[in-house]
């Protein structure tokens, strides 16, 4: 009768390795792995080749699926190396933890677990005289190349000098007397030979004698209890490098994979791949710089007195030798390799997932049942039912659910008060929500995780003014948090101002309805300002030197700002604006298309008195001007609508006179480029035009006393015709 | 008389000459593997640069502040073989350490050269006493070694000082003595083969335009150690501090009180342009195309100094800096007029007692 305790690091390559080894020389009949029972049906799936770490496995109470606890495993994990050794050679194993059910009732929802008053690794490497745990900790038993029981006893003493035999807190004795409790149950059914594997903390208080079973029993007498339900889900490794069920992840897991893999010599095999990854970006890496990154990382190590190169001196070495000093190519090392990119799979046979089961009682609630038939729905936000609905729908598309599509609405209603939505289940999108519960176990948290993720992720501005809008109709308050920051972050350093542009009127238009929709909009507002601000800054600069396309774009777009920062109404705003607007209606060397608009968006906001107006288009429209810019100009500024030139006598003064003057050659030049201007007009405003025209050419009769009375009326009767043709009449 | 002024003490002395007493008591206590060449351990070496004490219990000066790794990085390159190059802006302190590098390493900073458009491949390899070469022909009597050359033939450390202004086909001069250690002498159909303990220590400016770029081929014998800038403003303040009151003895200007608040804006709006933030971490703000170095911090403060002593009432104010800082900042005319036009809408405009600054700033524009 035997019991071997193997104490391990949580996440320890080496204590992985270590593990398999003496298991095989064990050879025991039983393996005890700490971790919850609740896990015991799941553990033959380890040995399934379509379970791919890293995986974690989810407790989750069953009336509140949102208060869960994962236990990640990555392959370096220990545990897991343990349960697929005992998988694969056909000895049972177990899980001898505390029960999920109890921890989860003692655990408030989304609260750190609670810490071990002393950290034992950071006691133990102080007292050896080094300042970091961590890597002490690999010095010592990760990177070594061999190891065996001895270690493990070697730990064991070490932890027991360290803690003494007395748990530290209530739950710590709670989970020791539990898995005491376990051995003694393996021990009344028959089992020998019984290794346990758990974290080196609790090695002492399974070794030696035990304290008496009725003590235990006492222990765990009368400890919360609730309905718990077990899964696999699939993982990510950056997610392994986050706070995890173990109250500890690690920081860089790729590397500890890696150690997994290569024990015996990681660094040549680390370099390459790091060569690899830097010449897939496009970046100069030659084989003989990978060498001389290895022989640097050794010297290192040994001028830092380490047995073998870690991976600091395998970054610092990476980054003299084959980066030339420059950290921004480092930086991809890191989220390619250091963290790595993989993402764990679970068989199909898993049991269904909180998030799943989330969604379907959201969509009883909601009476959204499930069809794969379109439909088409209709709802009013101002309806509670209706606003939960479009929630429902907007989140389940920030985690690529896409089971709704906005559409447009059948009625025709165009109200912010509506939206109109077409459903369609497909079975894809059961995968989809599959894929999706990597986020979260219920539906705000893990749209809420995701919309961040997207946030620090995203590739453009554009990309994050709409993210911006899909959180708050999602209405996901935690994650506007992060876009917002992520969107401050951008905007500052954003050098186009045309994307800044682009980006403002969907902003406004989500400060907008806010109100509406009734999320807090503050944060937004502030990036608003920043925007506003910059765009006014930079905008004439950046309408300069552009072609006809573009600048049409960009008339376009600024027009669509000046609508945007309209609506704001604010002084604040309107006030750099509208000066920027000036600059760029009054600028010489701009496109004349997007002047003319500038100065258009400044009359119609009275920003610019009717005298201004004509004074900026007589300046166009002077000989110094080449006509094909003042012709453009024309274009921007009387896009749309003709009708300010039905009430404005000066403007519509200044322009037929410029048009009269006008040699003939270069009539004919800018004839095209009018006619498509005054061609958008409507038949009303080109008729109200050319009786205009035909009244300039009978002053006389006119009642009004306008410049035009002074007309000559021979030389004004020349103009008419052309003024017809021209307009169309 | 001549006796008189060589009496005089140097103006400025050699690392190995200021600290040989450093050195000497490190050496005496170094039980440390050396590697072949070098005077200390590479723990030594270490020491002697980041500070410390030396076995006899010695105080050892720190010579460079700031992160430990890259000195280790840069010691353990030079154990390897590998030749160093440090990289930084100006004011970086990448020459002092080069220096105190090869003074603790060979015990002797002097084989220098100095690296300019003008440098040719004598400089880096061997040159030749032409009175000599005309009278014998050509023999080792006749040869100018470089200090490369020297370096090679002793086992030490070379120092090659701003190696991008080198023009390129002068610096693959470099090739084949860094990776075959020799330097073939056609002329007398022999070689220098280099001793152990020999290396090379470059410098070179990673912020200036229109430099020569180091060939691939050559970069590849370098291991790259880039010096970064002052970690916070109290460090940088003091620099500048210390620097201008220098320059203004060395300049003979009049006196002008240590306006430190005037420095601290100065080196605050340095820094913010140049790391893309501002010091609280709360804003982005993007970054002007030139260096903003503290070199350059302490050149507006100085020209300040220089308006405010000559034309204005003697105190540093907001109008005096504003010329300078617009002249450092705006290199683009278009493009860093406008980074700083936002940088000044954005964060200056709303800082509690900036205002002067802002409006100074404002006008320049």
């Amino acid at each position: 009768m035997t019991l071997n305790v193997l104490g391990i690091r949580h996440h320890g390559p080496g204590s992985a390795r270590s593990v398999v080894r003496s298991l095989e020389r064990l050879r025991p009949d039983l393996v005890l792995v700490e971790g919850p029972p609740e896990g015991d049906p799941l553990i033959p799936l380890v040995g399934s080749p379509e379970l791919v770490p890293p995986v974690a496995l989810l407790c989750y109470a069953v009336a509140e699926p949102e208060r869960s606890a994962f236990w990640p495993f990555a392959s370096f994990s220990p545990e897991l190396a343990a349960l697929r050794w005992a998988e694969a050679n056909d000895v049972r194993s177990r899980f001898c933890d505390l029960p999920a059910a109890t921890s989860l009732a003692w655990k408030p929802p989304r609260a750190p677990r609670s810490r071990r008053r002393v950290d034992p690794i950071a006691v133990l490497a102080t007292a050896a005289g080094h300042d970091d745990p961590e890597r002490w900790w690999e010095d010592l038993v990760e990177a070594r190349g061999v190891a065996d029981e001895a270690l493990f006893e070697a730990i064991g003493e070490a932890m027991a000098a360290l803690r003494g035999a007395e748990p530290h807190d209530r739950e710590e004795a709670a989970r020791e007397a539990a898995m005491r409790q376990a051995v003694r149950d393996a021990r009344k059914e028959g089992h020998v030979h019984i290794a346990v594997v758990c974290g080196a903390w609790h090695a002492p208080s399974l070794t030696g004698t035990f304290p008496s079973q009725a003590a235990d029993k006492a222990i765990l007498k009368g400890l919360p209890k609730e309905k718990v339900a077990a899964t696999w889900v699939p993982w990510t490794t950056g997610r392994l490098a986050q706070q995890s069920g173990y109250g500890a992840g690690v920081d860089s897991p790729g590397w500890y994979a890696h150690l997994h893999d290569e024990p015996l010599d990681p660094v040549p095999g680390w370099l390459a791949r790091t060569a690899r990854v830097l010449r897939q970006e496009g970046l100069d890496c030659a084989p003989a710089g990978s060498v001389d990154a290895a022989r640097l990382a050794d010297a290192l190590a040994a001028l830092r007195g380490r047995p073998l190169p870690g991976l600091a001196e395998v970054t610092d070495a990476t980054l003299a030798a084959l980066c030339d000093g420059d950290p921004s190519p480092l930086r991809l090392v890191h989220r390619r390799l250091v963290v790595g990119e993989g993402v764990g799979r679970v068989p199909d046979d898993t049991p269904a997932l909180p998030l799943v089961a989330d969604v379907r009682s959201h969509q009883r609630r909601l009476r959204l049942p499930v069809t794969e038939q379109p439909k088409v729905l209709e709802i009013d936000l101002r309806q509670p039912l209706g606003l939960d609905r479009s929630h429902l729908l907007h989140r389940l598309r920030l985690l690529e659910v896409t089971w709704g599509q906005p559409s447009r609405s059948l009625t025709g209603t165009t109200g912010t008060f509506r939206e109109t939505w077409r459903l369609a289940w497909d079975p894809a999108l059961e995968v989809a929500l599959v894929e999706a519960s990597v986020w979260g176990t219920t539906l705000e948290p893990a749209a809420t995780a995701r919309a961040s993720d997207l946030a620090w992720s995203a590739g453009s501005l554009t990309e994050l003014t709409d993210l911006v809008q899909r959180t708050l109709l999602a209405e996901l308050p935690d994650a506007v948090v992060h876009v917002v920051a992520a969107l401050e972050v951008r905007a500052a350093v954003a050098t186009d101002v045309h994307h800044l542009l682009a980006a403002l009127p969907p902003l406004v238009q989500a400060l907008r309805y806010g109100t509406v929709r009734r999320t807090d909009g503050a944060a937004v507002g502030r990036v608003v300002d920043g925007m506003v601000a910059r765009s006014a800054a930079g905008l004439v600069v950046a309408c300069i030197s552009l072609d006809d396309d573009a600048a049409a774009d960009t008339a376009e777009a600024v027009r669509a700002a000046d609508r945007a920062v309209g609506l704001l109404a604010t002084p604040r705003h309107l006030v750099p604006w509208r000066a920027a607007l000036r600059d760029l209606a009054a600028s010489g060397s701009v496109h004349g298309l997007v002047c003319g608009r500038a100065a258009r968006l400044l009359l119609d906001a009275t920003a610019l008195t009717a005298e201004e107006a004509a004074r900026l288009l007589g300046r166009t429209l002077s000989p110094g001007e080449p006509p094909a810019r003042a012709a453009a100009w024309v274009e921007g500024f009387l896009s749309g609508s003709g009708l300010v030139l039905v009430h404005d006598d000066q403007l519509f003064g200044v322009l037929d006179r410029w048009v009269s003057l006008l040699p003939e050659d270069r009539f004919t030049e800018v004839l095209p480029l009018l006619r498509r201007t005054f061609s958008t007009f409507g038949a009303p405003e080109r008729r109200a035009l050319g009786d205009r025209a035909a009244a300039g050419g009978t002053a006389a009769t006119a009642t009004d006393t306008g410049p035009e009375n002074d007309l000559d009326q021979a030389r004004a009767d020349l103009v008419v015709p052309t003024l017809r043709r021209l307009l169309g009449l | 008389m001549g006796g008189d002024l060589t009496d005089q003490p140097v103006l400025r002395r050699h690392a190995e000459q200021e600290f040989a007493g450093e050195l000497a008591a490190l050496a005496a206590g170094d039980d440390r593997e050396r590697p072949p060449g070098w005077r200390l351990s590479p723990w030594a070496v270490v020491t002697y640069l980041l500070g410390g004490n030396a076995a006899d219990g010695s105080n050892v000066t720190a010579k460079y502040l700031g992160d430990r790794r890259l000195m280790e990085v840069a010691v353990a390159t030079l154990a390897t073989d590998r030749a160093l190059l440090l990289l930084g802006v100006p004011g970086t302190a990448k020459t002092w350490v080069s220096e105190h590098l090869a003074a603790a390493v060979s015990g002797d900073s002097t084989l220098l050269v100095q690296g300019t458009a003008g440098t040719g491949e004598e400089s880096l390899r061997y040159g030749w006493n032409y009175a000599r070469l005309l009278a014998e022909g050509p023999s080792e009597a006749a040869i100018v070694p470089s200090p490369v050359m020297v370096a090679m033939q002793r086992g030490a450390v070379a120092r090659v000082e701003e190696l991008t202004r080198i023009p390129s086909d002068t610096q693959d001069a470099l090739i084949t003595i860094l990776s075959e250690k020799s330097l073939p002498v056609p002329e007398l159909q022999s070689e220098v083969q280099a001793r152990r303990g020999f290396n090379v220590i470059a410098t070179a400016n990673n912020r200036d335009r229109g430099v020569n770029e180091l060939s691939s081929a050559l970069r590849r014998r370098f291991n790259t150690v880039v010096l970064p800038l002052p970690a916070t403003v109290e460090e940088e303040v003091e620099i500048v501090r210390q620097r201008v009151a220098q320059l203004g003895r060395a300049l003979g200007l009049p006196e002008v009180p240590p306006a430190l608040e005037e420095v601290r804006r100065i080196v605050t709006v340095f820094r913010e342009l140049r790391s893309g933030e501002t010091e609280d971490g709360k804003a982005r703000v993007k970054s002007p195309s030139g260096t903003l170095s503290t070199a350059e911090a302490i050149s507006v403060v100085g020209n300040g100094i220089a308006l405010a002593a000559h034309f204005g009432d003697g105190e540093i104010r907001a109008g005096d800096v504003a010329a300078g800082i617009v002249g450092a900042v705006v290199q683009d005319p278009v493009a860093d007029a406008v980074v700083l036009r936002e940088y000044l809408e954005t964060v200056v405009r709303e800082r509690d007692g900036w205002l002067d600054l802002y409006r100074a700033l404002r006008d320049h524009l």
